[in-house]
């Protein structure tokens, strides 16, 4: 008889070494509950629009169930190059500046992948995205955390990066808008962060997914810095400001051997994006624009609605200006922002997500995502309006 | 036109419940603000009606709904308005629109049976002096009425928790 084995000793040591989740915590918090209200989402409500969906099934109904070049179909490319031109003038060449990928996830993971080395430094920008942080320890190199806070409206400033540099810093991940905080970047406070990146020969990778929902202002996308386009990679995708989540469909722009390294791995792990929803990007991006600015224009209320509702209830809440996330103070109640969220969702059955799931620096807050209705947005207000006043208590 | 405005109205289209204060909230202007550019919405016709979309079939009150269509002959010294206005006045009459192409006018009627709305346009509307020929479709089934999908829709369900 062959003796047992514990399969636990198979895994690897990059993996064994992830932090666990804040959020998968909370997946499993809110599995098997009924009646509650997410504020926990981090996607549109929205379902992508009828055009959309239309071409791709359309392409269905033409048998398009092909793989397509590593690189994505090339009227895809022709199409992203043609609106970057168009929105901010950045000059991308379609046939070796642009990658197709299967959301921004598999974006980010390649590109960070194909820059850093075993033992090199990257800097993640902190409170951000939860996947930086793994997607830079898999890649056998070391995140360097530097935090934002809201005495900068959470904005990134290059006092707070530079202690951060030192010889092994290889690159810097970006994320404005941000997610979960709602800030941007203005362009005055990036040109000082493009200067400290060059004289420290630092490479970029800018998370750009949240883009096109920007309120009261235009998205200066980083590699449109002077000097900054070769050393950045830009990573954006159709989730959010499509509406397209399940679809699956994200880019990187960059010069051509960030780009070709990023495609030699690709080409090797997922091939290449899915054909439908390659179609279903290129109508996006040729008739899209109405429907996702009538999308942002809602998304927009609802910012205005919940900021004040927060502010109402004497959580004090800044103005996100960016992205689909509110992110109150919640430091004054006297609990953290893990124990807050879990007494919110047992006692009000309101899901947000813990400030500090997204680093150390967001302690003190929560994530409330406003890509919910509005009558939701308001029953969770009210309810989190008892449940502060139930503490004072 | 006023961008606020616009933002008021498309609030409104979508929803006459909204209270001056949860409007306030979503434009950033102040509830006394909301309260008196309505008033002047109201007053200029702007806003001609608050009105509530109804699907009747759910309690079951069968009404009957048919479009007419409408060849007419104008007399000397008179518009379509004045046959419009003939028109629009029956309250079994929803709607009425003047239309290019094979037809002048379309009405919409509601009565309580087929019975009804027949003998309403034999009686009431062909009999009118300027109408050469009425051509009647009887509604079956509604599914959308001003911008309002009047069935349920298969909801898309969301994950609770997501990154």
């Amino acid at each position: 008889m062959r003796p047992p084995c514990d399969p636990s000793k198979f895994v690897a040591e990059a993996v064994k070494s992830i932090p666990p989740s804040g959020i998968r915590r909370f997946f499993d918090l809110v599995s098997g509950l009924e009646d509650i209200i997410s504020l926990g989402v981090g996607e549109p409500d929205f379902i992508t629009p009828w055009h959309i969906r239309e071409m791709c099934i359309h392409s269905l109904e033409k048998g398009q169930t092909s793989y397509t070049s590593n690189y994505g179909l090339p009227e895809l490319r022709d199409e992203l190059a043609r609106t970057y031109y168009k929105r901010y003038g950045l000059d991308y060449d379609p046939a070796s500046e642009i990658l197709v990928t299967t959301g921004v996830s598999e974006a980010l993971d390649i590109a960070v992948r194909a820059v850093v080395n075993p033992g090199e430094e990257v800097i993640v920008v902190q409170p951000s995205y939860v996947a930086y942080v793994p997607s830079v320890i898999l890649a056998g190199g070391k995140p360097v955390i530097v935090s934002t806070s809201r005495d900068d409206d959470f904005s990134l400033t290059a006092e707070a990066l530079k202690p951060a540099i030192t010889s092994k810093t290889k690159a810097i991940i970006l994320n404005f808008p941000n997610n979960p905080t709602g800030a941007i970047m203005e362009q005055e406070g990036m040109e000082d962060i493009a200067d400290l990146v060059v004289e420290n020969d630092l490479f970029v990778i800018s998370d750009e997914v949240y883009e096109c929902l920007t309120y009261g202002g235009t998205h200066v996308p980083f590699s449109s810095l002077e000097g900054l386009k070769d050393r950045t990679v830009m990573l954006n995708g159709f989730s959010k400001a499509y509406a397209m989540t399940g679809l699956r469909l994200g880019f990187a722009m960059g010069a051509p051997d960030i780009i070709h390294s990023m495609m030699m791995i690709h080409q090797y792990s997922m091939l290449c994006a899915p054909i439908t929803a390659q179609v279903g990007a290129i109508e996006a991006l040729r008739n899209g624009k109405e429907e996702m600015e009538r999308m942002v224009r809602e998304y927009d209320r609802r910012r205005r609605f919940i900021v004040k509702g927060f502010n109402s209830i004497g959580l004090e809440c800044g103005n996100p200006k960016g992205a689909f996330y509110a992110f109150p103070y919640i430091g004054g109640t006297g609990l953290s922002s893990s124990d807050f969220a879990e007494r919110l969702l047992e006692e009000k059955k309101v899901v947000t997500i813990p400030g500090d799931v997204f680093g150390e620096a967001g302690e003190g807050f929560l994530r409330c995502a406003y890509a919910a209705s509005l009558d939701d947005i308001r029953k969770s207000i009210e309810r989190m309006g008892d449940f502060v006043e139930e503490l004072k208590q | 036109m006023d961008e606020m405005i616009r933002h008021i109205l498309e609030i409104l289209e979508n929803d006459a419940r909204a209270s001056p204060e949860e409007i306030a909230a979503l434009t950033g202007m102040s509830a006394q603000e909301i309260s008196q550019t309505i008033a002047k919405l109201e007053e200029t016709g702007v806003i001609r009606h608050y009105k509530t979309i109804v699907d009747w079939d759910l309690i079951g009150e069968n009404y009957v709904y048919a479009v007419i269509e409408l060849k007419v002959t104008l007399e000397r010294n008179q518009g379509y308005q004045a046959i419009a206005e003939r028109i629009y006045k029956f309250p079994e009459v929803r709607s009425v629109r003047l239309l290019s192409g094979d037809y002048d006018i379309s009405l919409t009627v509601r009565g309580k049976s087929m019975k009804d709305v027949a003998f309403f346009v034999a009686e009431k509307i062909a009999t009118l002096d300027q109408v050469q020929s009425t051509s009647t479709h009887f509604v079956l089934k509604t599914y959308k009425e001003d911008g309002v999908i009047l069935h349920e829709p298969e909801s898309i369900k969301r994950l609770p928790v997501s990154f």
